[in-house]
């Protein structure tokens, strides 16, 4: 009886908070038709808009996963001096707000940033351009790769790595052959989160960018042109596609954890 | 021994140089310019800049919701970790697989869909608004967004617990004659206070600085619903950089500030 009434109640939360929005995207998108939802997708900004989030997203993922690898592997296959201060660097993004990690890029790139004149006397553009928005989200995202590396690794001890390096491999071999088969996982699964997160950032490009339609501006931005544009429902056809592949990230996200056979937990 | 065993690894120089490089350039550097840009304002200045009655406003807005958002998320995700970990039913890894789902939502799509969920024609608020509750573009509208951005926080700290947290506990507490409010308060409570106490921290630190997820249903009223992080973006706007800058220095500092005292608490609760 009691038992019932817990789950109920949990099932009434979670319906209200979390089940309805996502009905409410997807209605609203297909509100005024399918047809309408092809049409506002296949605008040329909107084009834009599409290809450049993967682009950026594609770059983000790539480079955190390999400055992620590294930083995980010399935190916790070695012991050096300060390793805490970077692990507090690495997480330190976490605690910042979205928009405080577009007004950093701005302080050092932007136009009265520290190196503003500099790059506007030799015509190059970072912020209001392709590199900002890259930089906004590459420093938002890092800390989902490297996060659930830490304890992984550091649970598994160094004698495999140890006994690899006795028998003449080098770092390549090891981490391909030794280390990667037993984080690989938990590596996707960041990768993962990861990527859901570039694609959906708002904050920190939203300051980056310049919302330069078909230039800088990101499936988010667009969504929020639009909709300050009083399109709403090219606005929602939009926001309903980023929500579909958020979805789809943590379906696969799932997916990956029944197969490890652990019950999905933090990060 | 353990210094050689640590030079057995390869690739130490070089994976250390990588990190060192990287964490500099994309972390290191950019906060610094954070630490410092404020302070060409000079220190009364800076205090100035911040005592502007249009940014307290938002400052007390941005972490008096975020707290209330913390202190709602509480029961909601005690519950439905509890739910989760003690009981299996159809429809279990559904949910399971829901919780996660304000950790991929992109912030902006929330926005939107939040303001039409509770708008006075939307399908929550327009039964609200027929009993004269308004949500959107008032602070409540700001708690409901921040309420969903943080809830998983709770949910998967005291789910980590409660599964270590053996069964038989509470059953030898039900044998001895306690009441289930009894189990609750005295056997299940305590040993979850401290993973309680840290899912706080986590949802309070990411719905202090929540934007994307805010701004749409916040109505972004002077005074009323403007919250921290869009004067931040309306001073960018206006070029004054060093006013931004000590808004998200300011931000941040408070922001450490309660999760160290957080910590400091959860490690006194350990003891």
């Amino acid at each position: 009886m009691q038992r019932r009434l817990l789950i109920l109640a949990a099932a009434l939360i979670a319906v209200l908070m979390l089940v309805l929005p996502l009905v409410v995207v997807f209605t609203e998108a297909l509100s005024a038709g399918p047809g309408r939802i092809v049409e506002a997708l296949s605008d040329p900004d909107a084009q834009a808009a599409i290809w450049l989030t993967i682009e950026v997203a594609a770059i983000s993922l790539t480079v955190n996963t390999i400055f992620g690898l590294a930083a995980a592997w010399c935190i916790t296959k070695h012991d050096f001096p300060l390793r805490g201060l970077l692990v507090t660097l690495i997480e330190l993004p976490l605690s910042v707000s979205p928009v405080v990690s577009g007004l950093v890029w701005m302080l050092v790139f932007g136009a009265q940033g520290w190196l503003g004149p500099w790059l506007r006397g030799h015509g190059i553009g970072i912020v209001f351009a392709l590199p900002g928005v890259v930089l906004a989200t590459i420093f938002v995202t890092f800390p989902f790769v490297v996060r659930p590396l830490l304890p992984l690794m550091q649970s598994q001890g160094r004698e495999q790595e140890e006994a690899a390096a006795l028998l003449g491999a080098g770092l390549w071999r090891t981490l391909w052959h030794v280390t990667l088969p037993e984080i690989r996982w938990g590596l996707l699964s960041g990768i993962l989160l990861c990527n859901a997160r570039a694609m959906g950032e708002f904050g920190a490009v939203a300051v980056v960018s310049g919302h330069i339609p078909g230039a800088t501006e990101t499936m988010p931005l667009r969504i929020e042109a639009l909709y300050n544009d009083f399109q709403g429902a090219a606005a929602f056809a939009m926001a309903a596609l980023l929500a579909a592949l958020a979805l789809l990230t943590l379906a696969a996200k799932a997916f990956l954890e029944a197969r490890t056979g652990r019950l999905a937990g933090p990060g | 021994m353990r210094q050689r065993a640590a030079r057995a690894v390869p690739g130490f120089p070089l994976t250390l140089a990588m990190t060192l490089v990287w964490l500099t350039g994309i972390v290191l550097i950019p906060m610094t310019a954070l630490a410092l840009r404020p302070w060409s304002l000079g220190l009364s200045g800076v205090l100035h800049s911040l005592a502007e009655p249009r940014v307290l406003a938002a400052l007390r807005l941005s972490f008096g919701t975020a707290i209330a958002s913390a202190v709602i998320d509480l029961p909601l995700g005690l519950l439905l970790a509890w739910v989760l970990v003690r009981y299996r039913f159809p429809g279990r890894r559904l949910l399971d697989g829901l919780i996660d789902l304000p950790f991929a939502f992109p912030t902006a799509v929330g926005g939107i869909t939040f303001t039409a969920l509770y708008a006075s024609t939307g399908w929550l608020g327009a039964p609200l608004a027929a009993i004269g509750i308004s949500i959107a573009y008032t602070p409540l509208g700001i708690l409901v967004a921040l309420c969903f951005v943080g809830l998983p926080f709770i949910v998967r700290t005291a789910e980590a617990v409660l599964r270590d947290l053996p069964g038989e506990v509470e059953e030898a507490a039900a044998t001895l004659g306690a009441r289930p409010a009894q189990i609750v308060a005295r056997v299940v409570l305590p040993a979850l206070f401290p993973a309680l106490v840290t899912g706080f921290g986590l949802a309070f630190a990411r719905a202090v600085g929540e934007y994307g997820s805010v701004i749409f249903i916040a109505g972004n009223m002077p005074m009323r619903t403007e919250i921290a992080p869009l004067m931040i973006v309306i001073r960018l706007q206006q070029f004054d950089y060093a006013g931004a800058a000590a808004i998200g220095l300011a931000m941040l500092l408070v922001s450490l500030l309660c999760l160290a005292g957080i910590a400091a608490l959860r490690r006194r609760l350990e003891l």
